[in-house]
């Protein structure tokens, strides 16, 4: 499984790019999800996002998830080539899965990349 | 060997069903609003039946073969009751000619009415909703028109066990309400100490499925509705597991204040490949004033040897209609005929025979399938369709090779809090041979499973048709046949 | 034992296997208290009986058939059904199979859905139909739910015409209870406005234009309306997407077969009732609604959908398709609760439509329309009544009578005519209005036959 150690996670499955303020699903939630087939981002530019809110509802083949906002901050951009392509969250979770960018977000608080790792190992079944 | 599309096989200039020439003077057609062409396809009534007739040869059925899907009470569905919903009497009466020229139509919906009031013990009875799903909404709404109406506005959480169907959290959300989850504990009863800290003053109620989706009895049903009714809530039952209770137990009596029926399950009306159903709603006393309008009641009462005269009433602060016209008659006329031909004791047959061929079944399974909750079950029961020593077989895979024994798989992957999950429902009309086929069925599949799981993954191997690429029909959506560039070539 | 195989030694053999003792073991979860009620119904009747029972029961009914000429429409018609379709629904392998969840050994029901979605998009000029709703009414009120999912609960507004069915329009209310929607265009006390509200109900739909705005999710109009009016609702989309709301129109499916579609209009949902295609009118129920959109739109379409793809053997093959967007995989944050269709009327519908095909089903089309039309001209012509609005109609049309519809339907019935429906009864401004529908079920002959009877009424 693939767990960039330059971004930051949620328990939810998020991570977050401090350099960019990129965020996005993880490799660990593509998994799970198996074959995705529609993504669509609810929020948009200008927004302010909170923790824990949603910002995209994703469906697979046979289940259903929301992704959540991994950190606060001011939605200063979306990426449109998604809904499209909603294949991309399975092959490049972390490059061009990417689905907000925010500015002004706060990091402290998620999970590093070995934190992360960790969580998913106990998790395993 | 695939059959060919109804637009693949039309050709141009065929004809089929014809219609005569007018026998009145013709008007102008409003050149206007009129379209252009009319992509239907043109095939002769041979190509039609035989089309039809082909398609139905890919179909497993009842009629064909044992269904054991869990929560779907695939029984038999008696020929007589296709007979009686056709009569022309009620085929063919209009939903909104006079009361007076549909008597016979609104007796059997006002017995029907009180037979099923009977035999599940409520006050009142709405027979319009149009299927389980249709009837839990409606459910809801009342609950929340109940509270509503006493000024009670702090009320807008349901507590919905995690076992439910997925139609209790959706019905809950589209009735604006918050879900809240309640566990169940380790014996499959919802756990008591989760629900008392659940309830509280922002509770409509608790949605219930008894016996629940893992085939079990509540073994606190009483207490769980007293905690639930102490601080203010209202309990709905999902009678999808109705078929475990005929002549058993009454929710009403055991303190349900709302309960959907199935007739597409209990009572035996038949599943036409994915409907029609139909949900009517009974509740107590209490609730009776917000069902849905129009029921049928008593507008005259009987003089003499008179029948009283029948026809639609508003209940006083109803919810509204839930569609339009009375619900689905045709499937009350097949549910009517049915309740007639089993009486009180035929009934209650109906559901100790139910219970019978599933705890068979369990009996036979048991030291080579795994049923988490090892208690007498009720009409249905889960097991897990996975072994340690059987990596990568998953109960997909069991479902699968189950068709290669002319079986239809029971209902996978539901209930969600068992991993691997197939629940088995045999229901009352199946003989000991079948069921004993059946576990013979499972019982080599559990072997093959361990000496030969290929034959599990690339199931099915003898059906006309294989594992289908559901990620391709996902992904390249085609939901129609004809391509309006392509018609005509 | 109706229906129930068991010999007492089977049921004897199977307790031991179980280990109880007998029946009444199996059931010691059950509250002794409340344990075996004694059910106070009649006692069983064996199949001769019920079949008895039945058939008298039926005969209590005066039915369209046999008894009566009928002229009521009013949202359920009156049509011809071909004999094939009974005897292909009638088929166990149809009737009796269930949900195609297993699409290995259920090809027939999934290719003949998948028939029925192309069939109905040709109809409607559609680009995606779903496998069916219960009926029209629940089918508008599932449009209205997917107009305000596709607006993420942002726009709060859904216009409504007055020329709506009015159960559909009962039915939209009934859905919305708590959603906070408002609905504008059919306030139910505008009624007692008799001038204000008549004045709408005469207007086609530019009289809902001003009701749009920015907070309006949807527009809802029906194509024929309720009162029989055909209308070109081009103008009325331009200006709805011009407001970024979405029009969604009820149709009649016969009507289809000769007029322009709602799809070439620009309409965003078209959904109606499927009843007048192969099924017959069994009081009001099981009916079939009919929901299709566009594209664009088809994550927020709550229902079953069928998607073709290939099997593992190479074979072109059917499947439920975008199932994550339904009630058992999304739960409480489905669209919708649905979970059924209404699988066998879909399946009634698309043996008919393939029966009549193009030429059959524009010959009842044409039927109705020209049956009508003579109907209306005629009933003109005869002192007291009169032909209430201007505007091109169908197969239904309302008429102005000279004394209150239910004492003309009360010696129409004496006479074996079931009349039109009171449009009185939903509208306080139309007292005295009948809405009158002609199939081609009727003759001449029973035509010519309701005149005299209403040129009588007059004369009393």
């Amino acid at each position: 499984m693939n767990i960039p150690t330059n971004l930051k996670f949620t328990k939810t499955d998020e991570w977050f790019d401090p350099a960019t303020g990129a965020m996005g699903l993880s490799d660990y939630a593509q998994g799970q999800l198996s074959d995705i087939v529609f993504v669509e981002i609810v929020v948009g530019v200008g927004e302010t996002v909170a923790s824990g809110k949603a910002i995209a509802s994703v469906e697979s083949v046979k289940a259903a998830a929301e992704t959540y906002a991994s950190a606060n901050g001011k939605v200063v951009a979306v990426n449109e080539d998604l809904s499209g392509n909603p294949e991309v969250l399975n092959k490049d979770p972390y490059g061009q899965g990417w689905m907000v960018k925010v500015e002004g977000a706060d990091a402290s608080g998620l999970m590093d990349a070995a934190a992360y790792t960790k969580y998913c190992e106990e998790r395993a079944h | 060997m695939t059959e060919p599309t109804i637009y693949e096989l039309s050709s141009p200039g065929r004809t089929g069903v014809t219609f005569p020439d007018p026998d009145v003077p013709r008007t102008k057609l409003p050149q206007n609003l009129l379209r252009k062409d009319l992509p239907l396809p043109e095939l002769a009534e041979v190509d039609v039946v035989r089309h039809y007739v082909n398609l139905s040869k890919y179909n497993y059925s009842v009629d064909g073969g044992f269904y054991p899907l869990g929560s779907c009470t695939m029984k038999y569905n008696p020929k007589i009751n296709e007979d009686t919903a056709r009569l022309p009497g009620f085929a063919f009466t209009h939903p909104l000619q006079p009361i007076e020229t549909v008597q016979g139509n609104l007796a059997l919906m006002y017995t029907l009415q009180e037979w099923l009031k009977e035999i599940s013990g409520f006050a009142a009875i709405t027979l319009q909703p149009a299927a389980g799903a249709h009837g839990e909404l409606t459910g809801v709404l009342i609950m929340r028109a109940y509270h509503k109406d006493r000024g009670d506005v702090k009320r807008v959480k349901m507590l919905i066990p995690d076992s439910a169907h997925g139609t209790n959290p959706a019905s809950s959300a589209m009735s604006s309400l918050e879900v809240v989850q309640v566990p169940s504990d380790a014996r499959g009863n919802v756990d008591l100490t989760a629900l008392k800290a659940a309830c509280d003053d922002t509770t409509v109620g608790l949605m219930l499925t008894n016996p629940n989706t893992l085939g079990l009895f509540d073994e606190h049903l009483e207490q769980v509705i007293e905690i639930v009714h102490d601080c203010g809530g209202l309990v709905y039952g999902d009678g999808a597991n109705l078929n475990a209770l005929l002549g058993i137990l009454r929710p009403g009596d055991v303190g349900f204040d709302v309960m959907h029926y199935n007739l597409h399950k209990t009572f035996s009306t038949p599943h036409g490949g994915g409907g029609p159903g139909s949900g009517p709603v009974g509740v107590t006393e209490k609730l009776a004033d917000f069902l849905p309008a129009p029921l049928v009641g008593i507008i005259e009462e009987s003089v003499d040897d008179e029948p009283p005269l029948f026809g639609f009433v508003t209940p006083k602060k109803t919810i509204g209609r839930v569609k339009a016209f009375h619900g689905h008659f045709g499937m009350l006329v097949r549910a009517y005929t049915y309740i007639a031909m089993h009486g009180p004791e035929g009934l209650r047959q109906i559901s100790e025979y139910a219970v019978l061929n599933a705890n068979y079944i369990k009996a036979r399974l048991k030291g080579v399938y795994t049923v988490p909750f090892d208690r007498i079950c009720m009409h249905e029961f889960v097991a897990e369709g996975q072994w340690a020593d059987a990596p990568g077989i998953r109960a997909l895979d069991v479902a699968k090779r189950l068709m290669d024994y002319d079986f239809h798989p029971p209902t996978n992957y539901f209930p969600l809090i068992v991993h691997e999950a197939l629940m088995i429902e045999p229901t009352e009309t199946e003989n000991k041979g079948t069921l004993d086929a059946f576990a013979d069925a499972l019982i080599r599949i559990a072997d093959e499973a361990k000496t030969t799981p290929n034959l599990l993954h690339e199931a099915p191997h003898k059906t006309p048709f294989g594992r289908m690429d559901e990620v391709k029909a996902a992904r390249e959506l085609v939901l129609c046949c004809w391509l309006p560039e392509d018609y005509g070539k | 034992m109706t229906y129930i195989p068991h010999s007492p030694q089977e049921r004897d053999e199977m307790l031991a296997a179980i280990g109880v003792k007998s029946l009444e073991d199996l059931f010691k979860d059950i509250p002794a208290r409340h344990r075996f009620p004694k059910l106070d119904l009649p006692p069983a009747l064996t199949e001769m009986e019920a079949a008895a029972e039945l058939g008298e029961l039926s005969t209590g009914n005066e039915n369209v058939r046999t008894d009566l000429v009928s002229f009521l429409g009013a949202g359920a018609y009156n049509h011809y059904i071909p004999a094939a379709v009974d005897h292909i629904l009638r088929r166990g392998e149809f009737y009796t199979a269930y949900t195609p969840y297993q699409p290995e050994i259920s090809q027939g029901t999934l290719q003949a859905i998948f028939e029925y979605q192309s069939l109905i998009c040709a109809l409607t000029g559609m680009e995606v139909s779903n496998a069916s709703h219960y009926d029209g009414a629940t089918a508008v009120a599932e449009a209205a739910n997917m107009a305000y999912a596709q607006f993420r609960g942002k726009r709060k507004r859904v216009v409504i015409s007055p020329t709506v069915h009015p159960q559909y329009r009962e039915t939209m209310r009934t859905y919305i209870q708590g959603m906070g929607l408002e609905l504008a265009g059919d306030d139910p006390k505008a009624n007692r406005s008799t001038e204000r509200s008549r004045r709408s109900l005469d207007a086609g739909p530019e009289a809902l234009e001003g009701l749009v705005d920015e907070n309006t999710a949807l527009v809802i109009v029906q194509y024929p309306d309720f009162f029989g009016r055909v209308y070109d609702f081009t103008r009325i989309i331009e200006l709805a997407h011009g407001k970024g709301a979405l029009v969604c129109v009820a149709a009649n499916p016969t009507a289809l077969a000769l007029f322009k579609t709602p799809g070439e209009m620009g309409a965003d949902i078209v959904v109606g009732e499927g009843q007048p295609l192969g099924i017959p009118l069994s009081f009001g129920g099981p009916y079939l609604g009919f929901f299709t959109t566009r594209k664009q739109y088809i994550h927020k379409m709550a229902g079953r959908l069928v998607g073709e793809t290939v099997d593992n053997r190479g074979q072109r093959a059917f499947v439920l398709t975008l199932t994550a967007r339904e009630q058992h995989i999304k739960r409480e944050r489905a669209i919708s609760n649905i979970c059924s269709n209404q699988g066998l009327m879909a399946l009634a519908a698309a043996v008919y439509l393939s029966l009549l095909g193009q030429t059959g089903l524009r010959q009842v089309a044409e039927l109705c329309y020209h049956k009508a039309h003579y109907t209306a001209e005629k009933i003109s012509k005869v002192k007291g009544y009169s032909l209430c609005f201007e505007a091109p109609f169908f197969h239904e049309f309302s008429v102005c009578c000279p004394r209150p519809v239910a004492e003309i339907n009360e010696t129409l019935l004496e006479h074996g005519f079931l009349g039109g429906y009171d449009l009185g009864q939903d509208y306080s401004s139309l007292k005295d209005h009948m809405l009158i529908a002609v199939t081609e079920m009727n003759t001449k002959d029973e035509i010519d036959g309701l005149v005299d009877v209403l040129a009588e009424v007059n004369h009393d």
